[in-house]
């Protein structure tokens, strides 16, 4: 591990600022799924690369946690590198790739497939945290609507899917119900990754951060997928299983190999795929 | 007009509203019975819009109170209750149409939906049975099947009122504002929304409050006027009566000015 | 025999101001009854007010006072004083209107044009367009314009299919306004017909007939009516 930055505070954030942002994850976790304004803050990273994610695990990291920071599900893509390195340097933390040793997990667009436990935090990196803004651009409307439960355009939404392509085509960022009050964006995550959210164990927590909006899923609660009874809610399915560690359970990224069309699909959770290898697989034989 | 009902649906008293100095309508008062249609007649800044934003709970009064009696029998102050609650009666007892069908209509999602949010709004969660329904009322409205799953972009303005008016039936309202629903097209296609207006408010035993400068339309669809004028309601009876035998100075102006046909 | 109307000291003064407030009055301490059975002939010369007395009884015309009472079900309505919706309710079960002219609703075949009346009072369309076939063929409206808006017919025509649409129920109470202006004689023989008819079951008429031959034909008693004098 290298060494702590000297002249920064821990975790970067100013106290003041963390315990603005943790006044607001609170109100979020009281709210199940409504969206708390909070005072985003410049952070040294350009918008779009996961501010609104670093300031709230900024805010609730601790000396002792063990932080695992994932991109489209990979722990060796830039974005993940850069802000595990980040913290390690803010912070001093431990990091991690795998995912049972982590104490929290930012996430960007995934879910781990290893199901979470008590006790972990998972947090969201959020572009756009206002699901009704598809259909009603006004945020003074947008939030009435959220306050008087008014969602018929969610259905609206679904229902012009179907019209146009037979099914519900949503596919990231498929709106949810949470705990049966507040239509939520889930964020860009594949809708393959919905089901996971649904009564977790974990601490779920979003943050946008040029929206300025916090919001949260606290553990056990539920969280539906929105449908229609003849067109029910439904995750992808591939024909076929990983390539390199052969799992049918998990979700499938399509690689492409060369100029001659070769390609190849493989586990977007690195951690994942790596731990059901075959050569993985002796330790459970030693077990 | 049910007779048997002996309750007004909507029962408004002492209702003006200011801007500032100036008048939008003063101490409008007045009861509409289920099934009833009232006019509002008067020309451009008499106070008609105004009022009908006053009464369909989209314009706070200055002063005034507008009673609107529920399905279930219940009364209740338009402006004291919750707007949680106004909304969801605007969405499911009462339905409007505005003038520019873009102010009604969801541009950007097609005819079957802009049908079917009402009912999706209301707990509605089957595909076919809300696609079933829209269709049922595209039919009443007179737009061809085919067109349902068409922007409302691509419809005519009397496709587009049409559609609209079929949007705000769907959820079975029992009350209807609807502003100039007529102006802006083309008199014969004017005829016909005209003629389908009058066959749905008939068939549902629709109360509408019509705001028109059109006689005319006022004519064919009203039981009742209100003739406005500078805000306030200066003459008030039956269509026929105020139409054939206007008491008021401003309403033998108005009727007066017509061009007969 | 029901006393259907009795209309007590009606008075009525048309102001027009866009005339400068030009003062015409027309009816003065003016009173009529009518009885079930019977056919009131309104009778005087023209610009004596027949039209805004016919007018008057049905609401049309607002009068400056007086009082219409009228049997409507079981209960006695003030035409004069009685609330829009009840005027209508009238209207719909109990007082139908002949005018002179048909006024055309856009786009309805002359068929609902006529059974509309009937199924606004409650029966059932099948048996409303019955009803209003047998009338337009009664007065020999060809078949083949029944389903045909009437705004097109010829005034003849336009004028039959308005007096159909005032025979379609059997009203308690009927005024005719000129019913057989613009009629041949044999459409003329029809109508008389049409109001004995009515006569016969109970029905309460009120009438202007310009045409001595319908006016003999039908009328049970004349009501006189004298012009005012203008400058009165």
């Amino acid at each position: 591990m290298s060494a702590t930055l000297e002249g920064y505070n821990f975790a970067y954030l100013d106290e003041q600022t963390k315990r603005m942002i943790r006044r607001a994850v609170l109100k979020a976790v009281a709210i199940p799924g409504y969206q708390v304004p909070f005072g985003s803050r410049e952070m040294p990273l350009p918008y779009g690369w996961g501010t609104g994610g670093i300031q709230v695990t900024a805010s609730i990291i601790g000396a002792d946690d063990v932080l695992k920071v994932i991109d489209q599900g990979a722990d060796d893509t830039t974005n993940a590198v850069s802000i595990r390195r980040f913290f390690r340097r803010t912070a001093g933390v431990a990091t991690t790739t795998r995912t049972e040793e982590a104490t929290l997990i930012q996430t960007r667009h995934r879910i781990p497939e290893t199901p979470l436990r008590e006790g972990q935090i998972l947090v969201y990196q959020v572009p756009i945290p206002e699901p009704l803004r598809w259909l009603e651009p006004r945020e003074t409307e947008t939030r009435k609507m959220h306050a008087f439960a008014d969602y018929g355009i969610m259905h609206v939404k679904l229902y012009e899917d179907i019209a146009r392509f037979g099914r519900i085509a949503t596919g990231y960022n498929y709106p949810v119900m949470v705990n049966g009050r507040y239509i939520m964006s889930p964020s860009p995550i594949p809708k393959f990754d919905n089901p996971k959210m649904d009564r977790n164990p974990a601490l779920q927590l979003f943050g946008a951060g040029r929206e300025k909006r916090i919001y949260a899923v606290p553990p056990y609660t539920r969280v539906e997928s929105l449908d229609f009874e003849d067109h029910p809610f439904e995750i992808e399915r591939w024909e076929r299983a990983c390539a390199l560690c052969g799992s049918t359970e998990s979700f499938l990224d399509e690689v492409v190999m060369d100029d001659r069309g070769g390609r190849m699909f493989v586990c977007s959770d690195t951690d994942y795929c790596e731990s059901h290898r075959p050569d993985r697989s002796e330790q459970e034989a030693a077990e | 007009m049910n007779a048997q009902s002996p309750q007004p649906l909507l029962t408004v008293r002492g209702l003006s509203r200011y801007y500032g100095q100036h008048v939008g309508c003063r101490d409008i008062s007045f009861d509409l019975w289920p099934g009833e249609v009232l006019g509002i007649v008067g020309e451009s800044g008499s106070g008609k819009t105004t009022l009908l934003g006053c009464l369909s709970g989209r314009l706070d009064p200055s002063e005034g109170s507008v009673l609107y009696r529920d399905r279930a029998g219940q009364s209740h102050d338009v402006y004291a209750m919750p707007e949680m609650m106004r909304r969801r009666l605007a969405r499911s007892e009462w339905g409007i149409v505005h003038q520019n069908p873009r102010d009604g209509l969801r541009m950007a999602v097609s005819a079957g939906a802009n049908v079917g949010e009402r009912l999706m709004a209301q707990g509605a969660r089957h595909y076919g049975g809300i696609r079933n329904q829209a269709l049922d009322w595209l039919d009443k409205v007179e737009i061809d099947a085919g067109r349902i799953d068409d922007s409302p972009r691509t419809f005519s303005g009397g496709m587009q009122q049409r559609l609209q008016i079929a949007r705000n039936l769907v959820s079975m309202p029992r009350l209807v504002f609807m502003d100039e629903p007529t102006g802006g097209l083309d008199v014969s296609v004017q005829a016909r929304l005209l003629d389908l207006l009058r066959r749905l408010v008939g068939e549902m035993g629709l109360s509408v409050i019509l705001v028109t400068h059109d006689l005319a339309v006022a004519r064919l669809l009203a039981h009742r006027l209100l003739v406005m004028r500078g805000g306030e309601v200066v003459e008030s009876g039956l269509t026929d009566q105020v139409l054939d035998d206007p008491q008021h100075p401003y309403s033998q102006l108005l009727v007066s000015s017509i061009l007969q046909v | 025999m029901d006393l259907m109307i009795n209309a007590k000291d009606l008075r009525k003064t048309f102001i027009l101001h866009p005339q400068g407030g030009v003062r015409i009055p027309v009816l003065a301490d003016s009173s009529l009854q009518v009885a079930s059975g019977e056919c009131v002939t309104l009778h005087g010369p023209s610009g004596a007010g027949k039209s805004t007395l016919l007018r008057s009884l049905y609401a049309n015309y607002k009068l400056d006072q007086g009082s219409i009472l009228v049997r409507h079900g079981g209960q006695i309505v003030d035409m004069v004083t009685a609330a829009p919706r009840t005027v209508l309710e009238v209207r719909r079960r109990t007082m139908g209107y002949v005018s002179q002219f048909l006024r055309a609703i856009p786009r309805v075949p002359a068929l609902d044009v006529v059974a509309e009346p009937a199924c606004l009072a409650g029966i059932d369309q099948a048996e409303a367009r019955e009803r209003a076939a047998a009338l337009l063929a009664r007065l020999r409206i060809p078949e083949r314009l029944w389903h045909i808006p009437p705004a097109t017919f010829s005034g003849g025509e336009q004028q039959r299919v308005n007096v159909a649409r005032g025979f379609v129920l059997d009203y308690p109470i009927l005024l005719l306004d000129e019913p057989t202006a613009s009629l041949d004689a044999a459409n003329r023989g029809t109508v008389i017909e049409l109001i004995n008819e009515a006569k016969a079951r109970g029905g309460a008429i009120v009438g202007i007939f310009h045409d001595a031959e319908v006016r003999d034909a039908v009328t049970t008693r004349l009501h006189l009516i004298q012009p005012m004098d203008a400058a009165a």
